[in-house]
């Protein structure tokens, strides 16, 4: 098994500098000179040439990517073309801000979304299945910064009761598990939960519906087996592919979502992405997909390694 | 006379569904003796795999209406409670699948669906049922069992997968086995290892067993008595010589006709036309009288009853003479 893990991980290597590579080149790509954002318009061609070279953007394209990727390694990602500040500092403040958004909203979606889930696959057909299914299309459907504008609507604006804006009393800056701070992030988790909550509800009423179709349920039936006794059975052959789901709504949360960040003045990663296309902040904007697409790597590896925990008929080997 | 194991009378299995009614099973009634063997042939959809199901109501139970009495080892199975019935199965009456490949859980060991089966059902310890998981795989003969407890399903052969499949049905030495076409998945020469070890272990551990199959050869090699189903309803019924020797209903006949058997060597294999009917809407009369050669009015206004030319012989059709009438 350690072994098993060992491989695995070294696996997820290549795909790193694959992902690394592509984002890279994107932005290289995408149209558009980012010196532009940052001389005016009228500014001499000495003057743009000196700057080009400054930022290193005048050497050959594999040459700028072993030095990007050099410095990336140090943990050194370059400096905003914006503001000048390091592209670390910020992004690690709105990856940290984004990652309490999106776990608190993944451990609402999930929890709901197994239990409702669940309800619906054991209960297939019945009524509990159509309000359980009901629920989930409506949270796929409704469009989430619509939802969003309606509660900061009702819970902020009527009722007073939750903050609608920032993560935390001084609207951003340090983070601390208090009342204070955890106010603000409800509205947001619960408004970025519905998604995760509709897509884990249909998955797992489908894959629990398919299990207990199968004839091994009506084997432990016929051994006497007792319900919870089946379920648990039951449970453990969903959880591989349930844990697949969860772990890729897990990844396109921490993508941070650039609509729901923006109705909630959160300061993560989308909010970040979002400034940094409209200034071809070239370095910001791949440092965020980096550090995104890395964090997509790391977890498809743990869902693997759960998986194969969990799934005899994985090969270990 | 020594009690009966199973009494089954005028079991009736419907599946309802919105749009239909399948009358699966309608009317059986028939008794097993301890140590008995029963053989329930039929084709596919004839009825008798739900039959075999309804003993210990394993049929879906959110489609499935049922009427008449099922009794197994003294317990009333139709009226009892969940509890009760989760006491039944696997503990007085347990069952053996078609297909060994779907019907382990593949993500348990064997051992562990061996364990879980006896803890269930019995006041022993942890270390005692692992020790009674594996002389069970020793008693269904399967080789290195302390290793194959560790196993898999999916990392044993169909065979050994349908041993290890016996040895959990037999983990709570149960009075009544049932056995759902268990050696149709497998090969030939795996088959007949497989129906020894089912005659044996039955007379070693003096069960009751129903076995559904819809093979002749099979039927023969296993049964006291064979039980021939169609359309939902038991058309014949008789000890396994005289059946295979001299059918009395004509689908029986067509059965023996069509199929490769030693007393038939040399003359042509017979089909029986047409097709089996729609469960959904089934004839005022006999089934069978569409594809019945001999067919006559009174075939098509009543179901016939049973008629019982000898004891323990009897068939639905009109054409058999009823010299027994009581014994029917």
């Amino acid at each position: 098994m350690l072994l098993y893990l060992l491989r695995r991980t070294l696996y997820a290597v290549p795909i790193a500098l694959a992902v690394s590579l592509v984002c890279f080149s994107l932005v290289h790509i995408a149209p558009g000179d980012p010196i532009n954002a940052i001389v005016p318009a009228d500014a001499p061609q000495e003057v743009v040439d000196q700057i080009r070279r400054e930022y290193g953007l005048d050497k050959p394209l594999p040459v700028q990517f072993g030095l990007w990727l050099g410095h990336v390694v140090q943990g050194d990602l370059g400096r905003s073309l914006a503001t000048g500040r390091s592209v670390w500092s910020d992004l690690s403040v709105a990856v940290l801000n984004t990652l309490r958004l999106a776990v608190a909203a993944s451990l609402i979606g999930f929890a709901v979304g197994c239990v409702l889930g669940g309800l619906a696959g054991v209960f297939q057909g019945t009524w509990i299945d159509r309000v359980a299914t009901g629920l989930a299309v409506a949270g796929v459907s409704v469009p989430h910064y619509w939802l969003g504008i309606v509660m900061v609507v009702i819970f902020s604006v009527e009722l007073g009761a939750l903050p609608a804006m920032g993560a935390g009393p001084t609207g951003g800056g340090a983070w601390a598990w208090d009342w204070a701070h955890i106010r603000h992030l409800v509205l947001p988790a619960v408004t970025l939960c519905v998604i995760p909550m509709g897509i884990v509800t249909r998955t797992l009423r489908g894959i629990i519906a398919e299990i207990m179709g199968q004839d091994f349920v009506n084997t432990l039936r016929g051994k006497g087996l007792l319900g919870r006794t089946i379920f648990l059975h039951v449970v453990k052959n969903a959880a591989p592919n349930a844990l697949a789901v969860m772990g890729l709504q897990l990844g396109y949360l921490m993508g941070g979502s650039i609509l729901v960040e923006t109705v909630f003045s959160w300061p993560g990663t989308g909010f970040l992405l979002n400034s940094a296309i409209f200034q071809r902040d070239i370095p910001v904007l791949q440092g965020t997909i980096l550090v995104l697409a890395l964090f997509f790597v790391v977890l498809n590896l743990l869902v693997d390694l759960m998986q194969t925990a969990l799934d005899p008929r994985i090969k270990r080997a | 006379m020594t009690d009966k194991l199973v009494e089954v009378h005028d079991l009736h299995v419907r599946f309802v569904s919105r749009d239909a009614t399948v009358r699966a099973v309608n009317g059986v009634d028939f008794d097993l003796m301890p140590r008995e063997t029963l053989c329930i042939l039929g084709e596919s959809g004839s009825g008798k795999s739900v039959t075999l199901r309804a003993l210990m109501r394993l049929n879906p139970p959110r489609r499935t209406v049922m009427s008449g009495t099922v009794r197994v080892g003294g317990h009333d199975v139709l009226a009892a409670s969940p509890r009760q019935l989760a006491d039944i199965r696997g503990g007085v009456v347990s069952m053996i699948f078609q297909e060994p490949a779907t019907a382990l859980d593949p993500v348990f060991t064997i051992g562990q669906q061996i364990r879980e089966t006896i803890l269930r059902h019995e006041p022993i310890g942890r270390a005692a049922a692992d020790r009674r998981a594996q002389e069970l795989l020793e008693i269904v003969q399967i080789p290195s069992a302390r290793r194959r407890l560790d196993s898999y399903p999916h990392e044993l052969s169909g065979g050994l997968r349908q041993r290890a499949m016996i040895a959990i049905a037999l983990s709570c030495r149960p009075k009544l086995l049932l056995a759902d076409e268990p050696t149709t998945a497998l090969d030939a020469t795996v088959q007949i290892q497989i129906l020894l070890l089912l005659r044996q272990l039955q007379q070693d551990m003096g069960m009751g067993v129903i076995f559904v199959t819809h093979d002749l050869g099979v039927a023969g090699e296993v049964a006291d008595r064979i039980a021939v189903m169609y359309a939902g309803r038991f058309v014949e019924v008789g000890p396994v010589a005289s059946l295979m020797r001299a059918p009395l209903h004509p689908y029986a006949q067509g059965l023996l006709g069509a199929t490769v058997h030693a007393g038939a060597r040399g003359t042509r294999l017979t089909t029986i036309p047409g097709a089996p009917p729609n469960l959904e809407h089934l004839p005022q009369g006999c089934a069978f009288a569409p594809r019945c050669a001999w067919v006559e009015d009174a075939c098509l206004s009543a179901v016939p009853a049973l008629r019982s030319p000898a004891p323990g012989q009897a068939a639905r059709c009109v054409r058999v003479p009823d010299t027994l009438q009581d014994a029917a």
